[in-house]
């Protein structure tokens, strides 16, 4: 449904999308990852025809997003990431507007409107001034304005951005319900946002893709070395010598003097084993004070920085 | 062709809503009001005086006396206070609120939405110029004014009001600052102004071209009761000049972002 093909978009010297290719297939729910200023609205901003990439080529439902703009924009429903709304006409009126500048034929439009709003739930605003809203409430406006001329494909930048916890499910609710006739891009910088509501993640760090699969695969692909985390009284040096030491540790590493001696170290070691009760015996085997001792297996959270800071130190 | 007029209703609707349109024909009408009253004292005044003599009312003319520093001052007032005001919001806002990219990723054409949103500003002009012409009709009831100037006067008001307006979209496109957007269309309409003046300092080629160019010249006949079709050429490709650069500024915005 969407293919991205070596796209790059500079803005004069300043490149915000390095050669970047994915594809999307229909009816996917595809989550776009990345820290802020990573290049997904950029990438989006192409998708949905608002700018021209310097080089390479996206299509859209078959349509180039340069050459076949007008057909692209037919097809796709766009959520940016500031909710574009008319903030001094009323919801209904509002929605009219969008129906009639998405090619809505008259005899339609009516119906098209009252599907959305019931889809987003507005039926309680529907006449209230846009800018009297609240946030949630404007979000869900946006959302109905990019569904009303039900498109094939959604473009959603940072959907939830800005909302309280229960608004953020409720919007996330709409947004499944509408997978499988719809294929959907979704962006965010919150993980739980995309690992909840994706079958599919693209990470994308400085305008390059550093990772892509389903959150389980990505998870598990890192998950391959798990952590000891343990704060420790005693010799720094003698400390280290002696977990290097260990069986099945791969590498230690002490980030800092926690204060009075205690200093905290993080173990890495090999997957599948557990060493907790071997290091906590031979510390205190050794006189030196075992403070605190936990695993880290590492989540989405830690995946996404460690692949993002990774590139940074790669530059 | 929907997107067209559906932009070209929103605008107006726009207009309507916010105070902007309200304030702007208070003040224009009273101050042609203003003016409509004293030149048509002082007209009285001077008929009264030249009565006697024959020869003089001859010349008396009621479109001269009345009717053009009517058209001079509306000109004046519509196209260089009141347009940078009309027109400053037009683009400047939506690239503000990013209802621009709403614009912009809808399936209508640019030319569309540009096109849209001048017809909106335009027929808000022509109805405030409209409003007006309860000025000839008072003089219809009370003298006898000749129709075929004051119809060309405003002829050349509406086509000046389109030029103007096509450098306000221009300007509005530039920024997002609707401020710097009014001072830009201000500054560039008072320039095609003051041309007139230039071109009289200016000798042989140089000085016909600068006067060519001087809107005010080509207003003036307008104003005289004459309907010239260089002076309509002019106009017209005035706006569809400010109109074509208008949309290639928003193209620009896109390869901008």
């Amino acid at each position: 449904m969407i293919e991205v093909k070596d796209l790059t978009k500079k803005y004069g010297n300043f490149t915000a999308v390095r050669d970047v290719s994915f594809e999307v297939e229909k009816g996917e729910i595809l989550g776009f990852l990345g820290p802020n200023a990573a290049g997904k609205t950029t990438t989006m901003r192409v998708l949905t025809c608002f700018m021209p990439a310097t080089a390479g080529s996206a299509r859209v439902a078959g349509f180039d997003t340069f050459r076949q703009s007008l057909d692209v924009r037919r097809r796709v429903g766009y959520l940016p990431e500031n909710v574009p709304l008319y903030l001094d006409m009323r919801v209904r009126p509002y929605l009219e507007f969008i129906a009639k500048i998405k090619d809505i034929p008259s005899r339609d439009r009516r119906r098209a409107v009252n599907r959305v709003i019931e889809l987003a739930a507005l039926e309680e605003v529907e006449h209230r001034i846009v800018g009297h809203c609240s946030k949630g409430f404007r979000q869900r406006v946006g959302l109905a304005q990019a569904l009303i001329h039900d498109p094939d494909v959604l473009i959603l930048d940072e959907p939830t951005n800005g909302l309280d916890p229960k608004q953020i499910n409720e919007v996330r609710e709409v947004i499944k319900g509408l997978a499988g006739d719809h294929t959907i891009i979704l962006s965010s910088h919150i993980l739980p946002e995309v690992s909840k509501t994706c079958e599919r993640v693209v990470i994308i760090d400085q305008g390059r893709i550093v990772a892509g699969d389903t959150p389980a695969n990505l998870d598990a692909r890192l998950r391959g070395s798990q952590s000891i985390t343990a704060q420790i009284r005693g010799p720094v040096n003698e400390v280290m010598d002696l977990l290097k030491k260990k069986d099945g540790v791969v590498d230690v590493k002490t980030r800092s003097s926690i204060g009075d001696g205690l200093w905290q170290y993080d173990i890495d070691v090999l997957p599948g084993r557990d060493l907790r009760s071997e290091v906590a015996s031979s510390v205190v085997g050794s006189n030196w004070d075992l403070v605190e001792l936990t695993t880290a297996g590492m989540s989405l959270e830690e995946i996404f920085l460690e692949l993002t800071t990774q590139e940074e130190e790669g530059d | 062709m929907q997107g067209l007029l559906a932009i070209w209703g929103r605008e107006l609707k726009a207009y309507f809503i916010s105070p902007i349109f309200y304030a702007l024909s208070t003040v224009f009408i009273f101050i042609v009001s203003f003016m409509f009253f004293y030149s048509l004292q002082s007209y009285t005044q001077y008929f009264m005086q030249v009565a006697q003599y024959p020869t003089m009312m001859e010349r008396i003319n009621i479109n001269e006396m009345i009717m053009r520093p009517l058209f001079n001052t509306m000109s004046f007032v519509a196209v260089l206070t009141l347009m940078p005001m009309l027109t400053m919001r037009v683009f400047s806002e939506e690239k503000k609120t990013g209802t621009i990219e709403l614009l912009l990723t809808s399936p209508v054409r640019d030319w569309h939405v540009i096109l849209g949103k001048f017809l909106a500003a335009f027929t808000l002009y022509t109805a405030m110029i409209g409003l007006t012409i309860i000025y000839p009709m008072v003089l219809q009831v009370y003298g006898d004014p000749d129709w075929g100037p004051i119809w060309a006067g405003y002829l050349g008001l509406i086509l000046l009001g389109g030029g103007v307006i096509t450098i306000g979209l221009f300007a509005s496109s530039l920024t997002e600052n609707q401020i710097v957007a009014a001072v830009i269309c201000f500054g560039a309409a008072l320039i095609l102004w003051m041309m007139d003046v230039a071109a009289e300092s200016m000798t042989g080629m140089l000085g016909e071209v600068v006067g060519y160019l001087s809107v005010l010249r080509h207003y003036n006949t307008f104003e005289m009761g004459i309907i010239d079709s260089t002076d309509c050429l002019f106009f017209l490709s005035f706006i569809f000049l400010g109109l074509f650069l208008t949309v290639r500024s928003v193209e620009s915005t896109r390869w901008r972002g």
